[in-house]
């Protein structure tokens, strides 16, 4: 415990000098990146926009509201896309996922040296890259439509669904392999009688979880072409009929809130 | 676990124990997997079209092209890490007044309502829909950026950090109260020192999903390297797109590295 003598008597710090400084020191560097970074960033902002933004927004929401609400009707098809988009990109992200993640966990990998590295890349790779982007790699790739926007959200979902997995295999309780391996099951015994019981309840509680993730980006991968509700935003946006998007933005929001209502019961009932 | 006689042998209990549940569940799967699957109307001729194109865009990624916008990917890189810093540190300042205002055993009952639906508002709508309204508002460029990262940074940040505190070790808050301590000195001394290791460890977690977001809401304007990807998407230009993605790919997996390692030290 560091302490120190101050007029002949011993003072309790809870640093030592040394951690004191390095510490003050960091902060202070934090102090100076920012200032620096809030240089380089508004090189170029035009300040006048911004002052002139509460004018900006107060007449945003006078156009905004009330909210067209006979173009609802227009919605429903949109909708219901968006949701597919959501739960068959939810499907076959599982089904792509599932044998990368068996891969990339130190317990089921067949080779630790090359499949393992290469399927933990795999999962890397779909998870830095956000599903909007990959709808726009897909879209110049396979043209608009809804597929663009499957693929982009399955290929998203393997690196999420992978790595929580992955992770849950790692996990498991070896004392039951060791003891389904030694009635001597096959190696594809092992994983149907010891290794998957112990993570169905996590590989369901991961689908429902990015089930539900899955539904809030499908409402905007639209944006960039990939069907669904967001190409209905686009096109408003596009018209500047914000009374438009005000009723998209509350259907959004109204269907998010169902989906996660949704996915909390479902992982309450699992768990 | 379900015994059936000798000759039938033991069969595995299933995930729903609820033969009716299970069976209607998986019906209701059936159908709405064919009704989904007849409604996608896919434009097949397109898609076979597109593997040649898939071609291209691979070849981009594999020869990525760093040199030929090379200032235009500088710039979009630079407003990316810049818009990712200053909107981290702003935003988790602001969510602190929030967070403490919105964690029950701490906050009188107006405040809790009132920091509870700022954090509900700012965590009802994701980035990119924020981004388009600030885009609106202020113009576009990073500035916009800036806003919509440090308004979706204060609503995750104030969530955690009320949790946080809510669950806090209360007898050592009661402690310091029962000194003679006022409301500040048992913040500052009770509770303080109980969060701020997590909440150091979640501001560096939160600053690495900034940058992920901050690739992203370059598409609807607000600056960042998404708006230099998206200008080299609509142009065709392959082998630069490819060059940004390995350079987002890359930032990524950096600052994923030094953020777990920062939050074990901090820890």
């Amino acid at each position: 415990m560091p302490v120190t003598t101050l007029d002949d008597r011993l003072v309790w710090q809870r640093r030592t000098p040394l951690a004191q400084w390095a510490i003050w020191f960091g902060w202070l560097a934090l102090a100076v990146l920012f200032v620096l970074s809030w240089q380089v960033m508004n090189k170029n902002t035009i300040w006048l926009f911004v002052e002139d933004a509460p004018r900006q927004a107060a007449d945003l929401l006078s156009r905004a509201w009330p909210p067209r609400w006979s173009y609802l009707e227009t919605l429903w098809v949109p909708l219901w896309d968006t949701i597919n988009i959501a739960t068959l990109g939810t499907g076959l992200g599982i089904v792509l996922a599932t044998p990368i993640a068996f891969l990339a966990a130190r317990n089921t990998t067949p080779s630790v040296a090359v499949l393992r590295p290469l399927a933990l890349l795999i999962i890397v790779t779909s998870r830095s890259i956000n599903s909007l982007i990959w709808a726009l790699l897909l879209v110049a790739i396979i043209g608009p439509g809804l597929l663009a926007g499957i693929v982009a959200i399955a290929l998203r979902s393997i690196g999420f669904i992978g790595k929580l997995l992955y992770e849950a295999i790692e996990e498991i309780d070896e004392a039951q392999v060791e003891a389904v391996r030694a009635t001597g099951a096959s190696r594809w015994q092992i994983m149907d009688y010891a290794v998957w019981p112990q993570i169905a309840p996590a590989f369901a509680g991961i689908s429902v979880f990015r089930w539900d993730i899955n539904i809030r980006e499908s409402t905007i991968l639209g944006l960039v072409g990939a069907g669904g509700i967001g190409l209905q935003l686009q096109s408003s946006l596009a018209r500047l009929a914000w009374a438009e998007v005000t009723v998209i933005f509350l259907v959004i929001l109204a269907t998010v809130a169902v989906s996660e209502w949704v996915s909390a019961r479902v992982r309450a009932a699992i768990i | 676990m379900r015994t059936g006689s000798a000759s039938a042998g033991w069969s595995r209990p299933p995930l729903i124990r609820n033969p009716w549940l299970r069976w209607s569940l998986y019906a209701g799967l059936f159908v709405y997997l064919i009704a989904a699957v007849s409604t996608l109307d896919v434009n097949w001729a397109r898609v076979l079209d597109g593997v040649s194109n898939g071609w291209r865009v691979l070849e981009g990624f594999f020869a990525p092209d760093f040199t030929a916008r090379s200032r235009d990917i500088w710039r979009g890189m630079e407003e990316s890490l810049t818009m990712t810093l200053t909107s981290t540190v702003v935003g988790c300042l602001v969510s602190i007044p929030i967070g403490l205002g919105a964690a029950r055993n701490i906050a009188p009952l107006p405040i809790y309502v009132v920091c509870r639906s700022i954090i509900a508002i700012s965590r009802a709508f994701q980035e990119i829909i924020i981004a388009i309204l600030f885009v609106a508002m202020f113009g576009f460029g990073p500035f916009a950026g800036f806003l919509t990262l440090g308004f979706a940074t204060v609503g995750f940040m104030a969530k955690l950090l009320a949790e946080d505190i809510e669950d806090i070790q209360e007898t050592q808050a009661e402690a310091v109260r029962a000194t003679g301590a006022s409301w500040w000195q048992v913040i500052n001394y009770g509770i303080q020192p109980q969060v701020m290791p997590r909440l150091i460890g979640l501001s560096l977690y939160r600053l690495d999903i900034n940058f992920r977001e901050s690739a992203v809401i370059g598409i609807v304007g607000a600056g960042g390297i998404g708006a230099t990807l998206n200008t080299a998407m609509s142009r065709y230009d392959y082998d630069t797109a490819g060059a940004i993605l390995i350079m987002i790919i890359a930032v990524v997996l950096v600052a994923e590295y030094v953020s777990s390692h920062l939050r074990k030290w901090v820890q």
